[in-house]
Formats: structure tokens, sequence, C-alpha cells
């Protein structure tokens, strides 16, 4: 179970996270929505160490996260993928998640030998599939369609093998209809990989849909957790959040 | 586009019988002086672009490994009296260690930074090279001459003989950098060059790879130093000063970064502006800056570069006809 106990954060004494205290229980699809500025990419980047939170921990089943570098975190399990698709322009799909996994298993240095490794191949193609990006292995990552640069980053986030997969706005910058391909990419990818997985995600409709849980935080607290069906009931974040329009809906 | 290494051996060794033949083809003294001078300028210019082209690290002070390569060859030839191969090691000894303590300090700076501190290096070289006259022979150079005894029967006093020895450390030379991109570590390093944040998230060590990198760029490019002081039999602190540097990126820029073999190229295209345009005017650098404006500003990149983007375009505009 990923905990997170009183942490906080501020930027030159504004708050961006005061005092949050959240559970995402192993194998969960947590939704973690708010309006602009809640602080749910600092959540992540405190998670994910590219923060150092002022307060509080960050519980990975007993282990505390808070003080590690990236790397060490990305091997305590933990990985991300960005809001704005962080890849390798100039190599192919294929290039890029062989590399990946070579990195990952602690062999980019290889000087004696010729790339692609053989070993690597297997799961670079593995994960490839999981994403359905394997029709695109030959295509450089700058040619990319936006939705598939955005699924390549999620796959450099699997490479990692992480038991806790951060997704900032999966769906962000896209058309309705790619939003709604790429959740049910992400959603499959929960059901087949059983791993705990928490997004971040403005659109209520794909929200209430796929996330079995959901908490939601406003100008840096957490203003309600619960099921989608608690969520949407709920006269605070209705208030604050929601507005009226979901509160008529069944 | 996979590499494979037998491919790379058999291209290799064409290259040198190639080369081995041509002056029995075109018997020409001027021949034999412009391929040495090649081999040189193009194993320096290709060992910058692992740098630049591969690494995304902008050095504007690899010249110093040229220098640092004509001065250490030079000078152990002359001062010890070593056989030729000893010294070389020795050279390369010498270069990697170098490489090693200034890209400590350097590949942690990014662009402008770096850029400016590996020229500040050089100087730092060049000043050394000017002051110390007891050993340097301050900007006189190593006068008197390099020494060059036999060993294994091959007298690279001999223009022929200094000639093959060339071609065949410049192909060597040209395979193992190209071994080096084309292997795990060339791909990580790429990794670097175009995302060094989300290569640092994959778990990669940004800056041993970048210090390895500079390294081997370090030695290939002092291996460079080495074949010129062998072909003027001595080093003069020119070898040293920045020109070297600019004329190395002036290449690339010539030949293109994001072909293996673009510097090489860039290389011969230097040598040859360098023999013809002398010969008419005495307005060398204008004409050359005028020539490199034309790349920058005409094809905006090298000429590999731009023949590569040509063929792709040429190859895309014809697939689909073939198709229906």
């Amino acid at each position: 179970m990923l905990s997170i106990e009183r942490l906080s954060k501020s930027f030159e004494g504004i708050a961006a996270i005061s005092d949050v205290t959240l559970d995402f229980p192993t194998g969960s699809l947590t939704a973690v929505i708010g309006p602009n500025g809640a602080g749910k990419t600092t959540l992540f980047n405190l998670i994910s160490g590219a923060l150092r939170a002022d307060a509080g921990c960050v519980m990975l089943d007993g282990t505390d996260l808070v003080g590690l570098s990236r790397t060490e975190i990305v091997r305590c399990g933990i990985a991300r993928a960005f809001q704005v698709a962080s890849i390798f322009p100039s190599l192919t799909v294929e290039e890029t998640l062989n590399a990946a996994v070579q990195a990952h298993r602690g062999r980019a240095a290889v000087l004696g030998q010729r790339f692609p490794l053989a070993d690597c191949g297997e799961r670079a193609r593995e994960v490839m599939d999981m994403l359905s990006l394997s029709k695109e292995a030959d295509t450089l990552s700058a040619k990319l369609s936006h939705g598939d640069q955005k699924l390549l980053d999620i796959a450099l986030a699997l490479v990692l093998q992480p038991r806790v997969l951060l997704l900032d706005e999966p769906t962000a910058g896209m058309g309705t209809e790619e939003r709604w391909q790429m959740i049910e990419k992400v959603y499959r990818l929960w059901e087949r990989e059983k791993m705990t997985v928490v997004f971040i995600e403005h659109d209520m409709d794909i929200v209430f849909k796929i996330a079995n849980s959901i908490r939601v935080l406003c100008y840096g607290r957490v203003l309600a957790e619960g099921t989608p069906d608690q969520i949407r009931c709920n006269a605070d974040v209705i208030a604050a959040y929601l507005g009226t329009e979901h509160e008529v809906e069944p | 586009m996979r590499h494979s290494l037998r491919r790379d051996i058999t291209i290799g060794a064409i290259a040198i019988t190639a080369l081995v033949l041509l002056p029995l083809v075109w018997p020409s003294k001027a021949l034999i002086d412009f391929v040495i001078r090649g081999a040189s300028l193009g194993l320096f210019a290709t060992s910058l672009n692992l740098l630049i082209g591969y690494g995304g690290m902008v050095s504007f002070g690899h010249g110093l490994f040229f220098g640092l390569g004509a001065y250490s060859f030079g000078l152990l030839m002359q001062r010890t009296g070593m056989p030729i191969p000893a010294a070389f090691v020795l050279t390369i000894v010498v270069n990697a260690a170098v490489a090693l303590a200034i890209g400590a300090i350097c590949v942690r700076l990014k662009e402008i930074y770096f850029a400016f501190l590996t020229l500040a290096f050089q100087m730092f070289l060049y000043s050394l090279i000017i002051l110390w006259v007891p050993l340097t022979g301050g900007d006189q150079g190593l006068r008197g001459g390099i020494p060059r005894p036999t060993f294994l029967g091959i007298d690279l006093a001999d223009q022929k003989q200094l000639y093959i020895a060339s071609c065949v450390l410049l192909v060597i030379g040209l395979m193992l950098m190209r071994h080096i991109v084309a292997s795990p570590f060339g791909y990580t390093l790429r990794m670097i060059r175009d995302n060094a944040i989300r290569a640092a998230f994959l778990g990669i060590n940004v800056f041993r790879i970048k210090l390895v990198a500079f390294v081997l760029a370090g030695i290939f490019g002092g291996i460079g130093g080495v074949i010129m002081s062998l072909f003027v039999s001595g080093a003069y602190p020119e070898f040293a000063y920045w020109t070297v540097s600019g004329e190395g990126v002036f290449i690339i820029m010539l030949g293109g970064l994001s072909t293996f073999l673009g510097p090489m190229v860039g290389a011969v295209i230097l040598l040859l502006l360098n023999d013809v345009v002398t010969r008419f005017t005495e307005y060398y650098g204008l004409t050359l800056g005028a020539i490199i404006l034309l790349f920058a500003l005409g094809l905006r990149r090298g000429l590999t570069d731009f023949l590569l983007d040509y063929w792709r375009q040429f190859r895309a505009a014809r697939a689909p006809m073939q198709r229906s």
C-alpha cells in the first residue's frame, strides 16, 4: 500500500500541499482530481522524488521514500509518466524501449556489444504490446501522434516494472475520442498487470467511469476521498468543484 | 537500422585495400600528403562528433587533445627513444588521463558553460606549451624532427609507409568509433542528448556516460594529433590553438553531424577547399567564411545531412507510386 502521511510542501511561503494524508490501496485504480492549482502534480512530484517534502512521509509497503533520490524511488517500485510526454525524439519506439530496458538492467554503459542487446528485446516488445505500440516500432518518436507519444511515455515507466504507476493527465491535450481510447488502454493495463495506478484527470466522465476510488484535492488539502458514488454525492465536492451538473445524475 | 559487426569489418577491409592501392593507380606525392592530412583531420573531427552529434556536448576545446597527442608523442620519441608503438600507447594513456581529469570538471556543465570551460582548458595547454620553453621549445615548437626508428620492418620516415600506416590508423579508428556509436553505450549517449532528465529517471548515470564519451573522444582526437606529428615530423603550438577546435566544429558543420561519416566527408571538403582556395586567392578566411554561410543559410545543415534528408524524401515520394 502507498500511504501518504501529513505531507506538506510550500513554495516561497505558499503552501502547495499542506498536511495531506492519503492511502492508495495495493491494486487500486485511483483518480486524483481537483481544480487547477490544487496541488495534484506537486503531489506526484513529491511521491516520485522530483521534489523534496518539507514535512511528512510517503510510505510504500512500510518504506519511507522521503529523502531518497529519484533513482532509488524508481528502484522501490514507483514510476511515473509525465503531463507533457517526456521521450527521446531522435530514437524510434523500439530503440527507445530497448535502450530503456538495458538501462533498467544496469547495462547502459556496455561498450563491447552491439545495440540492441539480444536479451533486452523480449521485454521491450512485451511493453510495446501492452500499449499497442508495436505497429509503430520503427517510427521515430518525434513523428508519433500526440497520443502515441503519451503511450510511449507510459511505456518507459512500465519498463521499470513498477508496483505503483503514477500517470499525470494521461489524456491531456486529446480530443474526446482519443481520450477514451487512451483511458481504455490504461484500464486494460491496470486489469492485466494488477499494479496500483494513480492518475490525475480533469474529465469527470472518465473519472467516474473507470476509477474505483477518487481523491479530491483543493488548495493543497484533501477535500474528500471515497468511491465514485460517495464523491458524486459529497456536498463539499459539489460546492467546490463539480457544480450541480453531476448531482442530478443517478 | 541494425549495425552488424561483420559488415563493418568487411567495409573496413575494403576501405584499407582501396586506400593502399590508390597511389598505385594515381602516383602523386600531393595525393599521398592529402590522404595523410585527411586521416589526421578526419579522426579528429569524427572524435569531436562523438561529443557534438551523439552526445549533444558542443566542445570548443577539443583541439586540446589534438595538440596533446602531437606533443606527447613527439616528446616521448625525442626524449626517450622508445619504439613507436610504445610511444603511441603511452600517448593514448596520457590523453585518456587528461581527458578524465578535465572531463570530470566539464561534463557536469550545460551547453555554453561546457563549451567555454573546454575552451579555457585548451588555452591553458596552449599557454603551457608557449611558456614551458625548455620542454616544448615554446613558440618554435618541437624542432629537430621526431625520430622515427623502424619497428617490425615498418619505416615511418618513408612517406609511402607513413601513408599506409595513416590509412590503417584512420580506418581502424573509424571502425572503433563506429562500434562505439552502435553499442548499447552509444544509444544511451543519444538518450542523454535527447532528454537527460528522462534518462536519469530510467536509472542512467548521466555524468558517468558523458565522462566516458569525453575520454573516448579525447583518445581518438589525440590519435589525429599523432598522425599529424608524424607527418610534419614535429609539433607546433598551433596544434593546440583554439583554431583547431574551430576547424573541427567547422568540419562538422560542413559534413553533417547526424551521419557517422559526415565529419570525415567534411574533413575532405575542408582540405580540398584549403588547397584550391589558397591557390587562387590570399583571402582564404573570407572565402571559407562565405562558404560556411552558404552551408548554414542555404542547406541549413551539413552536406551528408542534406543528402540523407533528400534521399528520404525521394524514397517517401516514390513509395506510394510503387504501391499503386
